[in-house]
């Protein structure tokens, strides 16, 4: 098996990329890896502080203050979009509001595409499987079509807005009724 | 022998356990353990890691069931679990902790997207000296004008027994209005 050093240099011999490529390239998969790490809750982790990497792997050097920075920033982010969009079991609508018309709004392409699919029947989950979308992804352009006022979030249509029976253990609605009110007299009595 | 339940809910440390506890007829069983994190150790010394249940006999044939639910985030999913088949529920806040405002707007929309039942906002701890104004609380919760946000001391069985009313009249003119 070729090693990455080995690997590499075939690849920029026979012209099909460049050094840069391979380096700017790597450091984006190493970078990616580290950010995951920043995800974890638990588990064990063991550093060798002895333990150089081989001669034959191609080394990066990584600006870690910079990485630890912006590893954070995007945890805060996460869980900052995981506060403000708790269940992607809801749908979105457009906002009512006269003079919001998102035809004047600059969306991005894949914000576009999220749009596209916004209707009162379609829960995020089921945006987010249309378009490909990550939970991240789409967490972060739901939020935005929210900060920009365009859209909010509401119940799914489909299902019924009427109270679930399986809440009261009986199906008659004056039956339901009388129960409440049962319940009313007797807090009322504490 | 019929029962019903309702949920009460909110952040770490909002009061529910004691809520509960105001109007039950039975000691609560509560799954309290002592806390770990050094943080929220210092907030209180134990918390809700399962559920609290409470309950209240209403006749011979009709039971009310309270249920609590964990209020630190690592035990949410719990929540879904409670919320099967609820009356409605209560989101409660501690009027003293604006931080956990933005936590207990998410758990009612975590809940709303559970069960679309009625629910009311009881601001808990509203005779502490640093407890928020209502309309204020009302402001930072982004509570829509018709959400019933009720003031409430959850040590005083009176204020918790206007909150049970109050979401128990939300449930009948749903009902009454042909939800």
């Amino acid at each position: 098996m070729l090693r990455s050093i080995a690997l590499g240099l075939l690849l920029i011999n026979a012209g099909y990329i460049t050094q840069d490529d391979i380096l700017m390239n790597l450091q984006l998969y190493f970078t990616d890896i580290i950010r995951r790490l920043f995800t974890w809750v638990e588990g064990f982790f063991r550093f060798e502080n002895e333990m150089l990497p081989p001669d034959d792997r191609i080394n990066i050097r990584l600006d870690l203050e910079n990485l630890i920075i912006e590893g954070s920033r995007q945890l805060r982010e996460w869980e900052r979009l995981q506060d403000e969009i708790p269940s992607l079991d809801m749908a979105l609508k457009f906002t009512d509001r006269p003079g919001a018309n998102i035809r004047n709004v600059n969306l991005s392409v894949e914000e576009w595409r999220v749009v596209s699919f916004i209707n009162p029947k379609n829960s995020i989950h089921q945006i987010a499987s249309a378009t490909k979308l990550n939970d991240l992804d789409i967490r972060r352009i739901v939020y935005g079509l929210l900060q920009a006022g365009l859209v909010e979030i509401i119940r799914p249509e489909g299902g019924s807005s009427a109270l679930p029976t399986r809440m009261f253990p009986v199906e008659d609605r004056e039956e339901q009724k009388s129960l409440v009110n049962r319940l009313i007299g007797r807090i009322r009595s504490l | 022998m019929q029962t019903v339940k309702m949920v009460v809910t909110g952040p770490f440390s909002a009061g529910k356990t004691q809520f509960i506890q105001s109007v039950s007829e039975i000691e609560v069983v509560a799954t309290e353990k002592p806390i770990s994190s050094t943080a929220e150790r210092s907030v209180k010394e134990a918390t809700t890691v399962a559920m609290d249940f409470g309950r209240i006999t209403v006749d011979d044939d009709l039971v009310l069931y309270l249920f609590g639910t964990p209020g630190q985030k690592r035990f949410d999913f719990m929540w879904e679990i409670l919320s099967e088949g609820m009356l409605g529920f209560i989101v409660m806040v501690d009027s003293t902790r604006p931080e956990t405002f933005r936590e207990a707007r998410s758990i009612l929309e975590t809940f709303r997207a559970y069960a679309p039942t009625p629910y009311v906002v009881a601001a808990n701890k509203q005779d502490m000296k640093y407890a928020w104004e209502m309309e204020d609380m009302r402001h930072a919760l982004r509570l829509d004008s018709k959400v019933k946000l009720l003031p409430c001391v959850a040590t005083d069985r009176k204020t918790v027994k206007t909150v049970l009313l109050e979401l128990l009249y939300s449930i009948l003119d749903e009902m009454e209005s042909g939800g």
